[in-house]
């Protein structure tokens, strides 16, 4: 590489392409964790599953955060917080929804008054990964997903500005 | 010391008003809502008894049927090695018994948790906030005719099929 590199070449590339590779590559969610799945987040975390080797690396401000992991049950006294920490979040900014609980409301779906039944009515959520809770694998799979997302994104047609215009439509 | 026996002294340093129960393996002692605080200071300073620790305290709602709520204390002595439960039945419409926080600090965030999710309401209480909920939730969750609220800051709370 420093043989092709190094001696003032250029590269030509699409800025689109450039841009995206920088996000996905170095895609950093705020850490922290709501309930059970927080413990399998930790362990991606861990070196067994090293999180790391895809540039993903936990936070401690939403300031600094591309994305936000919501790991685990949602209740609604947390629902607030949830919402105030995805505001605090400058764009381009990613939600990946991790388990059963922030999917949907998983076993509380019936019976659990305090809890909101999928993150996604509070927030809009990129990718949902199923389990109960997901194992590391599975979460690696819904950043791998999310990645992929990202990188056919354009700068002729941001997210964030579509998203405004529908909601100035509805 | 049996559980008679404790609600012997009771009776004989008190004057209250104590009904024993040993149907059940767990033997206890009902007295009236009123007489708790007394009752409980005096198992406390007692010397032959020293119930110096509030194990648990629980609120039970005996539904609209029974029309009645129960506040149930565990004690146990440390010194002495007795264990004790005591058994408050109370009015459902009007829930309201003296705090025990005078006695017990422990039963402090007890009787928040009681109030918060059974609703019964205790009376100089130094700080009878909600511990669990947020503090701007409607009703009480464990009560047996509890209804969820439609929206809470407008989420809405009960899942919805497409």
């Amino acid at each position: 590489m420093d043989q092709r590199f190094g001696q003032g070449e250029i590269v030509i590339s699409k800025v689109d392409d450039l841009i995206n590779w920088a996000r996905l590559s170095s895609f950093w969610p705020l850490g922290f964790g709501l309930a059970c799945c927080a413990i399998e987040m930790i362990t991606t975390w861990s070196s067994a599953y090293d999180l790391d080797r895809f540039g993903v690396i936990p936070r401690g401000t939403p300031r600094q955060s591309d994305a936000m992991i919501i790991s685990g049950t949602v209740t609604f006294k947390m629902a607030d917080r949830v919402r105030r920490l995805y505001e605090q979040m400058a764009e381009p900014r990613y939600v990946i929804s991790m388990g059963s609980c922030s999917n949907c409301g998983g076993p509380y779906w019936e019976h659990g008054y305090n809890v909101v039944k999928g993150v996604d009515r509070i927030i809009p959520v990129d990718v949902f990964v199923p389990g109960c809770p997901p194992r590391p694998e599975a979460l690696i799979g819904g950043i791998l997903k999310l990645r992929e997302e990202i990188r056919k994104e354009t700068l002729m047609a941001p997210k964030a500005v579509e998203r405004l215009l529908n909601k100035q439509k509805a | 010391m049996t559980t008679e026996d404790i609600a012997q002294l009771i009776q004989d340093n008190v004057n209250v008003e104590v009904t024993v129960n040993t149907k059940q393996p767990q033997h206890e002692i009902l007295i009236k809502n009123t007489d708790i605080e007394k009752v409980c200071q005096f198992l406390k300073n007692n010397n032959q008894l020293m119930f110096d620790n509030l194990s648990c305290l629980t609120g039970i709602d005996n539904g609209p049927k029974a029309n009645t709520m129960e506040v149930v204390y565990n004690l146990y002595s440390i010194t002495k090695s007795y264990r004790l439960t005591i058994k408050v039945m109370l009015d459902r419409e009007k829930p309201t018994l003296p705090s025990v926080v005078s006695v017990w600090n422990a039963a402090n965030w007890h009787e928040r948790e009681a109030y918060d999710l059974v609703g019964m309401t205790f009376e100089n209480h130094p700080d009878l906030r909600r511990i669990l909920s947020p503090d701007d939730w409607e009703g009480h969750p464990l009560q047996k005719d509890y209804q969820e609220q439609e929206k809470y800051h407008g989420i809405t709370v009960k899942y919805e099929r497409d």
